[in-house]
């Protein structure tokens, strides 16, 4: 069996998810290639030979793939596809973009988001917003999935030597056209890959007022996460938001601070390992996730929480 | 143009849903069903288009069993003109879906096709994309924005870290996201106009299509619970327990 994995990179360098996605490939076990599909990708590619566990690193380096235009990226893959017996890759806004249209091309019933390999064809997947867990096995010949972030450890992104085999293919569908991308600059860890995450929800009143997280978070080395409320409400920008709508995350700690507990938030960090809950009401449903909980009033509480961690 | 949309016949959002004792699923019985909430946008965003000029006739399809028709009469009550069911008791997965939809792209041909970015039941967030492929038209997911010109649409897309604007031809699928519009409330007259559109009722092999299910639901479970933690007293006991206890903060 052979298995390709598509990176998700940003041409200099490999994103963390796509080690997670390595890593079902490794659950599901067989040979693994990565596609470094991109515009001057040369680095990532090179990073990508470094993943552990990878055999071969497939580079297509265009100008046609260098904004991920899912109808050049899918067409890619499916001419190359038919060599392998699992095509995965994570359910980023990227993934989800490009693989429902490769398995469509294939003609295979796409698995989305899997959060376990039982089997070669067999797999678990959230439903519902991550209220029920669906076992499912395919009939197809290729399996063609995405991976949930946040299910797998990611393996470690030194140590391998893949061969590294620029593919000299071309896919310009001419279907859509790149304009822009406004990516809000992050000082902080990504959301995705932070290991402390502290959000704020309704019960931070208004944008300001995360000035109290950003002080703590930079003590924290932490990324700053935001409930659908607080967005809803223009608290802050959307790409803040964790929920099944939003970002799906799995850090070490994450600190809900003025976050009442709606089921579509917790589907999105239910999986964190350690969950600390600040909240003024008692009753609210977060607690009943939270590892430890403190009910008191947050404009109290996150000052003094900041000026503990000084000591 | 025709603009052609899709009305999924899901659990309502506020149900609160159970896992059937016997693991084969989760508990349909006496549950609200509504439209998905994505595909309401869809329609939303057709019937503005049409409102503002943009577009002549709305076109809004679902696909399931006979009980679907309720949630084309909501589409319709929401402004869309027409309706199209597709009647199938058949466990409908998404390529089948998709290729449903491209036999009815090719007798339409509408200029534009709005489906919500993924359905709340299975959350799969694949139909539009492989509509899109199937029927040959670019596509643009996640769209909080979307711009017609003559024979391209500019759409500002939702992706991880931002947005992303692309401009794509059309005949093109677009799937929504949440911040595209706020759906109306259908009014009362508009219930009642909307019991005498015309809605055409297809099945699979009208069109063509086999259904067969590709993937087999073997079964299906409640999430792990997460057992609740204990409540401290003090911002002092808290940090103490991070540090020393659960040693995740140095």
């Amino acid at each position: 069996m052979s298995i390709l994995v598509v990176a998700e990179h940003d041409n200099e360098s490999i994103k963390s998810a796509t080690l997670v996605a390595v890593a079902a490939a490794a659950a599901i076990g067989g040979d693994i290639e990565v596609l470094v599909a991109g515009a001057n990708c040369g680095a990532a590619a090179e990073a990508a030979a470094k993943i552990a566990g990878v055999s071969k690193v497939l580079v297509a380096d265009h100008d046609v793939y260098g904004h991920a235009l899912a109808e050049n990226i899918a067409d890619l893959i499916v001419e190359i596809g038919k060599n392998y017996s699992h095509i995965l890759a994570v359910t980023t806004t990227s993934g989800k973009n490009y693989m429902p249209r490769v398995a469509a091309l294939m003609d295979v019933q796409q698995i989305s988001d899997i959060s376990g390999v039982v089997s070669e064809d067999t797999f678990e997947r959230p439903i519902y917003a991550g209220n029920a867990i669906a076992t499912v096995q395919t009939s197809d010949a290729i399996k063609v999935l995405t991976v949930r972030g946040t299910a797998f450890d990611p393996v470690a992104a030194e140590g391998g030597s893949a061969t590294v085999e620029t593919l000299d293919i071309v896919k310009d569908a001419g279907l859509s056209t790149w304009v822009k991308d406004e990516i809000a600059k992050l000082e902080r860890p990504e959301l995705t890959a932070a290991s402390i995450i502290i959000s704020g929800g309704r019960g931070m009143q208004n944008g300001e007022n995360f000035a109290l997280l950003e002080s703590v978070a930079d003590k924290l080395g932490a990324a700053i996460g935001a409930s659908r409320a607080a967005v809803d409400a223009g608290f802050v920008p959307n790409d803040m938001q964790v929920g099944q709508t939003g970002k799906i995350v799995a850090p070490d700690l994450y600190i809900a601070v003025g976050i009442s507990g709606a089921i579509q938030h917790l589907a999105g960090m239910k999986d964190s390992k350690v969950i600390v809950a600040i909240n003024k009401d008692e009753d609210a449903p977060i607690f009943q996730v939270a590892d430890y909980g403190l009910v008191a009033d947050l404009f109290k509480a996150i000052p003094e929480f900041d000026a503990l961690l000084e000591g | 143009m025709k603009v052609l949309v899709t009305a999924k016949r899901v659990v309502d959002y506020n149900v609160n849903i159970r896992v059937l004792s016997d693991n084969t699923g989760v508990d349909l019985n006496n549950v609200k069903m509504s439209v998905n909430p994505f595909d309401e946008i869809a329609i939303e965003e057709a019937v503005r288009l049409k409102e503002a000029g943009a577009a002549e006739e709305v076109i809004v399809v679902s696909i399931g069993p006979k009980a679907c028709s309720e949630q084309i009469r909501t589409a319709l009550a929401l402004g869309a003109d027409r309706g199209i069911l597709v009647e199938t008791d058949e466990d409908m997965q998404p390529l089948a879906i998709a290729k449903l939809l491209a036999a009815l792209v090719a007798k339409e041909q509408p200029g534009l096709v709005i489906t919500g970015k993924q359905a709340i039941d299975g959350d799969n967030s694949q139909t539009g994309q492989m509509l899109a492929a199937l029927a040959g038209m670019s596509q643009a997911t996640f769209a909080s924005e979307i711009e017609l010109g003559d024979d391209t649409a500019t759409v500002t897309r939702e992706v991880d870290g931002g947005f992303q604007t692309i401009t794509v031809k059309l005949p093109a699928v677009v799937t929504t996201d949440l911040r595209l519009n706020e759906p109306r409330y259908a009014s009362l007259p508009n219930i009642m106009k909307a019991k005498k559109k015309q809605v055409d009722v297809y099945t699979p092999e009208d069109l063509g299509v086999d259904v067969t299910p590709r993937v087999k639901t073997l079964k299906v479970m409640p999430p792990a619970e997460r057992q609740a933690g204990i409540i401290v007293e003090s911002v002092e006991e808290l940090v103490d327990k991070l540090r020393n206890e659960a040693k995740v903060i140095s």
